[in-house]
């Protein structure tokens, strides 16, 4: 925190003193507000937030000990300093007791003033980067990762690999629920950013003036409603990354100022006369197609060229159906610990119906699912009928879904193996495969038995 | 800026300290500079129980006598100066305003039971007033370990940064309309 960011409030009920540091403190750049009693210093700190606040032990009404417990109730982060005429070893002892950072004798010397409030931002800043560490270190250690094991996913890995450690600005592509922020997010954790916050925003879940106010923050009084001061996400970014999600969704004016923050590093607040300088990486994020927004005209081509610096396309679930079964189970043992609910496994019928399934909401909808089997579930083990969909029946085996080799591959399985039910190694041999490329077979075209059909005595799993 | 009067307060006769700060505010500013003597009585912000002269009494003091004009007025004090809270100051000014009051009286060697040094009470004067007028242009303190506006909380702290403006301080100053480092 600089001195040009932190705020203090003075609380005396002298003029010449509330005059006095107020004009000191804002040659040093402070942002600096001043409270004639206890009851005006409390409203203060409702219009907004104070980093110290020096405080008169001796006033009227209520006084300068009573108020800094109040304070400290309110917020125990506010740095407090109290100030009295008339020192005393045991009104000292009180304050520092109660929570006071220090305490200093009017009137105060400017070396001790300086030093004393060089301390108090001092102390500020590091229970503010305490904060911020815990929360990271929380949600690093709560976060999920790129879950899996099929060629797509590896393909993805080596990508997030590759440019984390850059500070190249990411594009990444996907269908919803796809996991776009997990990426940004991995990314953001293996970067040298790491320490420093990751700043989500959805573009597309915010109208035009809220997002602008929430990007790019605001002055006091810039608008009706601006009680106070707020910095916007890009300057909450400072240090660490901005997430954009739904980029493609921002509208003409937006994309220039995006791009003018892109390009020099600064935001100017609304109603700020004066550009702040940020340091933030930005990682983007759309499942439209901003190439055809591009040629049509509606979104920049400056802008698109900007951010599609790096580009990572996540595969549909549905196009790594091998990963369902990994990610399942990383779902459950998840919840399993969240709910406090011993949901131990997913039955081989229960895992045929999640490999079966199309998966329009990507692995969103595949958490979502699980979630809500393992709220159900009595028996400690996901069944089929505890999932939250159907499964459209297998497509007739004289009927593939396509000409095209892979449909007709599919489709002449699925008679092999209805043929010889389900038995698996006679449905190899008249295949002319071996067992485990039929398993592969299966597992890859999501081909499942008909509920009731014999189980396969013979058929044991493929080494 | 392009005038500044300068405001001798209870200081003894020194043509060489005047002349001097004179030439270096007149170099920082690209201002003309003249000298008239106060028509107030200082007395009226002298604290008896602090043997001390109240800075911002003597800042209302010199706009008083100035109202009217937008010329900048520098005050020059020989004596030891003081803001309600703090127990003394080397300088008063108005942030983006008209008046400054700066004060020889800690900035001389010989307060500290050192030898006397002429020249260097001179150069901490120059860089005093330089400052003070600095903030009536709307600078704040500032960073820059050599810039003039950089916070002194000690005299030797004078001694360490150059009278000269940074270059961002600079900017600002030669602005059209300066406006508030913020």
């Amino acid at each position: 925190m600089s001195q040009q960011q932190a705020s203090i409030l003075i609380v005396d009920d002298e003029l010449s003193v509330r005059d006095s540091l107020l004009h000191w403190f804002r040659k040093d750049g402070f942002n600096v507000a001043t409270a004639a009693s206890a009851t005006l210093a409390l409203q203060a700190l409702e219009q907004g937030p104070y980093d110290i606040i020096l405080l008169d032990i001796k006033m009227p009404g209520m006084d300068g000990m009573e108020l800094q417990s109040r304070i400290h109730a309110l917020n125990p982060k506010i740095v407090v300093i109290m100030m009295t005429a008339f020192a005393s070893v045991d009104t000292a002892v009180r304050a520092l007791k109660q929570g006071a950072f220090d305490y200093v004798t009017k009137p105060i010397d400017p070396d001790e003033l300086s030093h004393l409030v060089a301390r108090a931002l001092k102390e500020r800043r590091l229970e503010d980067e305490n904060s911020q560490l815990k929360e990271t270190i929380a949600e690093l250690s709560s976060a999920d990762f790129v879950i899996g094991e099929s060629p797509a996913m590896h393909k993805v890995m080596e990508m997030i690999r590759q440019v984390a450690q850059t500070n190249a600005t990411v594009m990444i592509r996907g269908e919803s629920g796809t996991g776009k922020e997990l990426v940004a997010r991995t990314i953001h954790a293996n970067s040298a950013r790491k320490y420093f916050p990751i700043v989500p925003i959805n573009c597309g879940a915010l109208p035009d003036s809220l997002l602008e106010s929430e990007l790019f923050g605001h002055e006091k009084g810039a608008f009706t409603g601006a009680n106070f001061r707020r910095k916007g996400r890009l300057e909450m970014a400072d240090g660490g990354t901005l997430f954009l999600d739904e980029i493609g969704t921002i509208t003409s004016k937006m994309q220039v100022d995006l791009l003018r923050a892109i390009e020099t590093n600064e935001v100017m607040r609304l109603g700020g006369s004066r550009p702040v300088h940020v340091d933030f990486r930005i990682i983007c994020a759309t499942n439209e197609d901003l190439e055809k927004l591009v040629a049509e005209g509606r979104f920049r081509q400056d802008l698109y060229y900007r951010i599609n610096v790096f580009s990572i396309a996540l595969p549909a679930l549905r196009e790594r159906r091998e990963d369902i079964p990994t990610l399942a189970r990383h779902f459950m043992g998840k919840l399993a610990m969240e709910m406090d609910k011993r949901v131990s496994d997913i039955s081989p019928e229960a895992n045929q119906k999640l490999m079966a399934y199309d998966w329009p909401g990507n692995v969103r909808e595949l958490a979502n699912a699980i979630e809500r089997a393992m709220v159900v579930s009595r028996t400690g083990i996901i069944r089929p009928e505890d999932l939250p969909f159907t499964v459209p029946e297998a497509p007739a085996a004289s009927a593939p879904a396509s000409d095209s080799l892979a449909d007709m591959e599919k489709a002449h399985i699925a008679v092999i193996l209805g043929r010889t039910r389900w038995n698996i190694t006679q449905a190899a041999d008249l295949l002319q495969i071996d067992r485990a490329t039929l398993y592969n077979k299966i597992k890859r075209y999501g081909l499942q038995r008909a509920e009731g059909s014999e189980t396969d005595a013979s058929g044991s799993k493929p080494t | 800026m392009s005038e500044v009067l300068l405001v001798p307060i209870c200081l003894p006769s020194q043509p060489s300290l005047i002349e001097h700060v004179s030439a270096q505010i007149s170099r920082a500013f690209a201002a003309t500079v003249s000298v008239r003597p106060h028509r107030f009585d200082p007395e009226v912000a002298f604290d008896s129980s602090r043997g001390q002269y109240n800075s911002t009494e003597l800042l209302a003091q010199l706009l008083d006598e100035t109202a009217g004009s937008d010329t900048l007025v520098l005050g020059i004090a020989g004596v030891d100066l003081f803001i309600p809270i703090l127990t003394y100051v080397f300088g008063e000014a108005q942030l983006a305003g008209r008046a400054a009051v700066i004060s020889t009286y800690r900035l001389d060697n010989s307060l500290y039971g050192l030898p006397a040094n002429h020249r260097l009470l001179l150069d901490r004067l120059a860089k005093e007033a330089i400052h003070e007028l600095g903030h009536t242009r709307g600078l704040v303190h500032c960073n820059q370990a050599v810039c003039v506006m950089r916070s002194s909380t000690y005299v030797e702290d004078i001694d360490l940064k150059s009278a000269q403006f940074c270059a961002s301080c600079g900017q600002r100053v030669r602005a059209p309309t300066a406006t508030p480092h913020r």
